[in-house]
């Protein structure tokens, strides 16, 4: 591939200087003093075991990690100083592991591009240019408007390389570009690499991969083991040094003697006669419908007991479908499964003990050890207590997992957990082994030592076993195999006579011929699946376009609205967040609204009367007659004045005592006694302000009864005025203190959530390797939230003018304003919380507690500020709804404007700023 | 269903919490820092009230009543003058403004009954009510005392003795502490179940136990004890150290009936947590519903404002969640000594809504897992 004169040459420039490079997590080291030159110019391969450091190497490389220990040089600068790294990060491109890991999965595949290239800072002419040209060369442009999560493996991988494109990087990163990827696609990635390779000769690749037979084809190549380097060379001078005719076989050669002991070739003994009459399974018209689209078409096959049998296909052809009908996942829409001659049903706990299931993904629980992971299945499949230590102990020595039964499964190589897997999936003693892609990603030697367990289960157990794989050699060690495509089996065959039946020499070649017989057939129904080849551009005149010279600034407009655009669409293309975020408040605004009532009323008393006589009942009257109190059935006695407000019947009760009447004519002090449910203080206080005031008028009253009305005109008045809120109705007190809250909780919520999940799901890598900045990222994320939160504003505004019916007396402006800025800080609150948490729950959790509490308890919302002691008060002056509640009683019910309210828009002023910085600087802008 | 099973899976589930340290953090302090802060910060109803005085009578009587309002019911009135008045209310710097007019005590002498103004800012209705009443009386009671010096007055001899049952000095600490607890019982229980849930579907091992002979009924029950449990403990713990231990807050009741009817309050808001889950697709949206649940469960549950006074309707729909039967056996049993005789009603209606919400969520789970 490439230049062929240039591959043997030692090379003349050096794009990679790692000088005593280590990395540790933890423990675990994942790169050990390295020391290593890359070649610039060419296409270098990393080629190793999972978990040798391959990975943690280009995640260092391409920036997106911290160097911890050692000098890395990259394109000729120390790679820690960020300022080179700032410098640099345009000319670099980075794929990290695993499909699509760094796409979005709602945005389509053009708008997928399209954010990369305003990352970098295209203009829109360019962009469309740049962009139209990688998809027709890619075979991506028919389907410009999917869903990048729609798309198959290998589409995602060629769309990722699009993305990595489109700023003309000098140097490209690849890290495992084709795991999981099927063959044909696999071909045509390495095609349209050499034609850009072609293309632009100066751009230096860095690979990564775990096939063997893709590494021959690089021109560089550097084996690694356990964190270092074993040997660098191109591939005939890594063939010659250790006199194999592979690079597997190379490979294995090069490690230390006693990892190479454990490594033996696998041999498969010929299945014995006659043992397939039982057939283990049978699948009958299996088909399957999702919708209308059909994933499933119409399989059949059977399988003998003892037999291996291999699924080959592309992804997204319907293998993993057909697997989980099979084990009862999923129903089938027509057809049957049957195992040992029973019909799959899902109900049938039985013919689960007599299945082991190993899924595509690692889907163990991480946060138990291996121990606990096999103890847990064990169990689960009901098997006798004292027979597991002795069985977890067996398949630990044979699956060599004895030294790392304390480990968590995260801290483990890939090719360990798959042992893991395997090893829990047969934990019962299974009849049926049924394993989804189970090496995809596991070097050469772990794959091997993988399919001798396989091999031996087969042979010697009797265990039937259904396989999947892309490994094109693994594919030829099973005893027969079906090729599968767009949901339908196109052959089922020995590999021998597959490849008979096409004469092809290898597996792979019939492989690809039948997929293209089948893309042909179907092309008149759907658009090209092939790529159409379409040249690139020449290199002239696709570097003419001229990038921005705002690259190394500190903060740009283009970038920070780059991400403002791709959050926006996501937010659009989720439709129930956006939905929930707005009605939802509206709901929340009812409820609160009319449920948080301080009008307390109806209240409930009675009365233990001893006196019984006119005045008394009089004195009862006073208060029963109020709108505030409802008078229940007389209490007969002490114990039943104690039960029932013990049961919270009552929550106020009076004694008037025997001779009331008759002792208060004759001016002999008389007492009456209340009793008022003190376990809610606040509606105590409100009860014990009542009875006074009721008494009082009562008193008044009797002493104009009998001593006239000049005795009672009274010394003075006190003449209240309830201002702003002239009827004390909770309503127009409490709906205006709504609005700030619900538009920090919402807002706050969404924003922590949306990078929390960058976080989480991977994308979060893009910030590190690409020229935006930590500030640019935040706000142009943030952006979006705000225009959702004063959506949310207008639409809560008017429900409390229109249908709360509160009055609006202030400036509508100053409310805007002021609204404007507060979700601004809400949101900057989101992402502040955000920066600290690592998983969405923790971010959702942390959100609800840091918002929900300082919002209601602290923000005056009921209690004044002013009242408040202690931290809650300290909180209370600093928390922007404090100032925001002002705001809005001020505008709402106070008729205030700007300038009455400067005050309180100062600290608010602060607190968005202050935020921002928080945030951007606990924010990483590499993984550490 | 087996119960090994789900003694197993549910001992899962917490080997799954023990090695999240941040949600474990959360946990400590939600049920200690949280619960304590939220209490001594939560005022007396009248506490530290802001009130300013426009003093233009200057005599005797009228100092006398400005020098008569004072911690902890007020902070130490302002002195202002008529001009600063509105401005202050409407920078909210006062809940009450109090004007004594010019020629008060001359009038009041005269007996030419003179009136004094009380300014109060009904935007802060927590305040209002109870402090118009208190300034009201010491104002009364001030100008009675000035004048007893010069005038006898006519009384009726009948005092009204008041006093506060299970809490005498109407500690709003108190009853805020316990409330706290019991909204992040809420919280807590809804996002351990839920977002445990859809992580558990995010990373594809709900499918993977459903290859292996568990039920989802047992896979349910597992998480809903295994969450409850924790949250339990939490919580006990939180009362017994935090409530009874560090705020000193007198509670009185059966503490083994109360951590009976947390364990049912659990059973119901678990479920509600995986009902939840199954509803949202994502976290995100996870996220977006809990907020529109909690919020009502915590406004309307009567542990924010009593239950008579929200309108009929949403007393009754607020018979429906868990969390107003939860408040008021809480209340009665914590405050009030309340035995099992007085509280089975409720702990009977949280086993209905309990088994309800499970039900539900089971049928919602089952489908979920499809």
């Amino acid at each position: 591939m490439a230049d062929p004169d240039r591959a043997g040459l030692p090379p003349a420039e050096l794009v990679v200087r790692l000088n005593a490079v280590t990395l540790s997590y933890g423990k675990t080291k994942a790169l050990d003093d390295v020391t290593l030159d890359i070649p610039s110019g060419c296409m270098a391969g990393l080629v190793g075991p999972d978990g040798v450091g391959k990975s943690s190497l280009l995640s260092l490389v391409a920036g997106a990690r911290a160097v911890q220990a050692g000098r890395l040089e990259v394109l000729g600068g120390d790679i820690a100083d960020a300022g080179h790294r700032r410098r640099i990060c345009p000319r670099i491109a980075y794929m990290p592991q695993g499909l699509g890991k760094n796409l979005y999965p709602t945005l389509s595949v053009f708008e997928n591009v399209d954010f990369f290239g305003r990352l970098f800072g295209h203009d829109r002419k360019e962009r469309e240019r740049r962009i139209a040209s990688l998809l027709k060369s890619t075979g991506l442009a028919p389907f410009a408007e999917r869903p990048a999560g729609k798309l198959s493996g290998g589409m995602k991988q060629k769309l990722g390389l699009c993305c990595a494109l489109i700023h003309d990087p000098d140097l490209l990163i690849l890290d495992e570009p084709t795991t999981g990827v099927d063959p044909l696609s696999r071909r045509q990635f390495w095609e349209l690499i050499d034609e850009i390779r072609t293309d632009r000769p100066g751009m230096s690749v860095i690979v990564a991969t775990a096939y063997m037979e893709e590494a021959a084809r690089f021109d560089w190549l550097v084996a690694m083991d356990a964190g270092r380097v074993l040997a660098t060379g191109t591939p005939d001078e890594l063939l010659e040094k250790t006199g194999v005719d592979t690079l597997d076989a190379a490979f294995i050669a090069l490690l230390p003697e006693e990892l190479r002991r454990e490594h033996h070739d696998v041999v498969i003994p010929p299945r014995p006669e006659g043992a397939s009459d039982d057939i283990a399974i049978e699948a009958n018209n299996l088909t399957m419908r999702f919708g209308d689209f059909v994933a499933v078409d119409n399989v059949s096959f059977r399988i003998g007991r003892g037999e291996i049998f291999g699924f080959l296909g592309s992804n997204g052809c319907g293998k993993t479908t057909t697997m989980k009908m099979l084990t009862g996942l999923l129903a089938a829409s027509e057809g049957t499964a049957k195992l040992f001659g029973r019909e799959v049903d899902p109900r049938d706990m039985e013919v689960r003990h007599r299945v082991g299931y190993m899924s595509q993904a690692f889907s163990l629980y991480t946060e138990l050890t291996v121990l606990q992971n096999l103890e847990l299945h064990a169990k689960l499949f009901g098997m006798a207590a004292d027979t597991i230590p002795d069985r977890i102990e067996e398949l630990a020595e044979r699956f060599d997992l004895t030294g790392v039964m304390e480990a968590l499964p995260d801290a483990l190589p890939l090719g360990v957990r798959q042992r893991l897997s395997l090893a829990v999936a047969l934990i019962h003693s299974p009849d049926i082994l049924i394993l989804d892609e189970p090496t995809s990603g596991v070097d050469p030697v772990a794959r091997d030592s993988f399919w001798q367990i396989l091999v031996d289960l087969s042979r010697n157990e009797q265990v039937t076993i259904f396989i999947s794989t892309h490994f094109m050699n693994e594919a030829m060690r099973c005893d027969r195999m079906s090729l599968m495509h767009a949901g339908k089996v196109l052959i089922s065959d020995t590999p021998a006579g597959i490849m008979k039946s096409r004469s092809a020499s290898t597996l792979e070649e019939a492989f690809i011929a039948y997929l293209e017989e089948a893309i042909a057939g179907a092309k008149q129904a759907a658009p090209a699946v092939v790529r159409a080849k379409a040249p690139l551009e020449p290199v002239a005149e696709r570097q003419a376009g001229t990038r921005r010279s705002s690259k190394s600034r500190v903060f740009d407009i283009g970038r920070m609205f780059s991400y403002t655009r791709r959050e926006a669409l996501e937010l659009v293309r989720d439709p129930i967040r956006a939905t929930l975020a707005t009605i939802g408040t509206v709901i929340l605004m009812f409820v609160i609204g009319y449920g948080i009532n301080m009008d307390v009323e109806d209240l409930t008393f009675a009365v233990l009367d001893h006196d019984q006589t006119t005045t008394s009942r009089e004195y009862i009257l006073e208060i029963a007659g109020s709108r505030y109190f409802i008078e229940k059935d007389p209490i007969i006695d002490y114990a039943d004045l104690d039960r029932r407000m013990r049961n919270g019947e009552l929550s106020l009760a009076i004694e008037i005592p025997p001779g009331f009447a008759r002792d208060a004519a004759r001016g002999n002090t008389v007492e009456i006694a209340a009793w008022i449910d003190g376990a809610m203080a606040s509606r105590a206080e409100t009860v014990k302000g009542y009875v006074q005031g009721l008494h009082a008028h009562w008193l008044t009253g009797k002493i104009r009864e009998r001593y006239g009305a000049a005795a009672t005109t009274g010394s003075f008045k006190i003449e209240t005025r309830f201002r702003y809120n002239p009827d004390v109705k909770s309503i127009v007190a409490m709906v205006p203190a709504v609005i700030p809250l619900l538009l920090m909780l919402i807002p706050a919520m969404l924003s922590a959530l949306s990078v929390v999940r960058e976080k989480e799901l991977g994308s979060i890598v893009n910030l590190y390797v690409s020229p935006v900045t930590r500030l640019e990222f935040l706000v142009g994320k943030q952006i979006p939230y705000i225009a959702l939160a004063m959506l949310n504003f207008v639409l809560l505004t008017a429900f409390a003018i229109f249908v709360f019916r509160v009055p609006f007396t202030g400036s509508l402006l100053t409310w805007t304003v002021a609204g404007l800025i507060y979700v601004s800080a809400a949101t900057a609150m989101g992402l502040v919380i955000s920066t600290f948490m690592s998983s969405q729950i923790a971010a959702i959790f942390g959100t609800a507690i840091l918002t929900l509490i300082p919002a209601i308890q602290y923000s005056g919302m009921i209690d004044p500020v002013s009242s408040l002691e202690g931290a809650g008060a300290f909180i209370g002056q600093i928390y922007p709804t404090t100032h925001f509640m002002t705001i809005a009683r001020g505008t709402f019910s106070k008729a205030l404007g700007f300038g009455d309210l400067a005050g309180a828009f100062v600290p608010m002023l602060i607190a968005v700023p202050v935020l921002l910085v928080i945030g951007t600087l606990s924010l990483k802008k590499q993984a550490r | 269903m087996r119960l090994s099973h789900i003694y197993h899976l549910g001992i899962k589930e917490l080997w799954g919490l023990w090695r999240d340290p941040i949600l474990l953090i959360l946990i400590v302090y939600s049920f200690t820092l949280s619960v304590y802060t939220g209490s001594t910060a939560m005022p007396e109803t009248l506490n530290r009230a802001a009130v300013a005085i426009v003093d233009e009578d200057r005599s005797p009587v009228s100092t006398r009543v400005s020098t008569a309002f004072y911690p902890p019911y007020f902070v130490p009135p302002q002195m202002i003058t008529p001009a600063e008045m509105d401005r202050r209310m409407d920078q909210g710097l006062d809940t009450f403004a109090l004007d004594i007019p010019p020629n008060f005590q001359t009038d009041l002498l005269a007996r030419r009954s003179p009136t004094i103004q009380l300014n109060v800012d009904a935007t802060r209705m927590s305040q209002a009510f109870s402090g118009n009443g208190y300034i009201q009386q010491i104002v009364t009671g001030e100008v009675s005392g000035f004048l007893d010096r010069h005038r006898s007055e006519q009384k009726l001899p009948v005092d009204l003795v008041l006093r506060a049952r299970f809490n005498a000095e109407l500690n709003k600490g108190w009853f805020g502490a316990v409330m706290n607890v019991i909204t992040n019982i809420t919280i807590l229980s809804i996002v351990l179940t839920g977002a445990a849930l859809i992580r558990e579907r995010e990373h594809g091992t709900v499918e993977h136990l459903l290859v292996m002979p568990v039920t989802p009924f047992e896979i349910m029950v597992s998480k809903v004890w295994s969450m409850g449990l924790v949250v339990l403990l939490a919580s006990a713990v939180s009362l017994v150290f935090i409530v009874k231990g560090v705020l000193a807050v007198p509670v009185q009741g059966s503490f083994a009936l109360f951590l009976l009817a947390t364990a049912l309050q659990l059973f119901a808001t678990t479920s509600m947590g995986i009902l939840l889950a199954t509803i949202a697709g994502s976290m995100p949206q996870f996220g977006l519903l809990l907020m529109l649940v909690l919020l009502p469960l915590q406004a309307l549950s009567g542990g924010m404002t009593p239950r008579e006074s929200m309108p009929e309707i949403i007393q009754n729909i607020m018979l429906a969640a868990p969390n107003t039967h939860f408040v008021i056996l809480a209340q009665a049993v914590l405050f009030r000594d309340a035995g099992l005789d007085v509280v089975w009603p409720q702990l009977l209606a949280l086993l209905v809504i309990g088994a309800i919400l499970f039900a539900f969520a089971m049928r919602r789970f089952r489908a979920f897992l499809k």
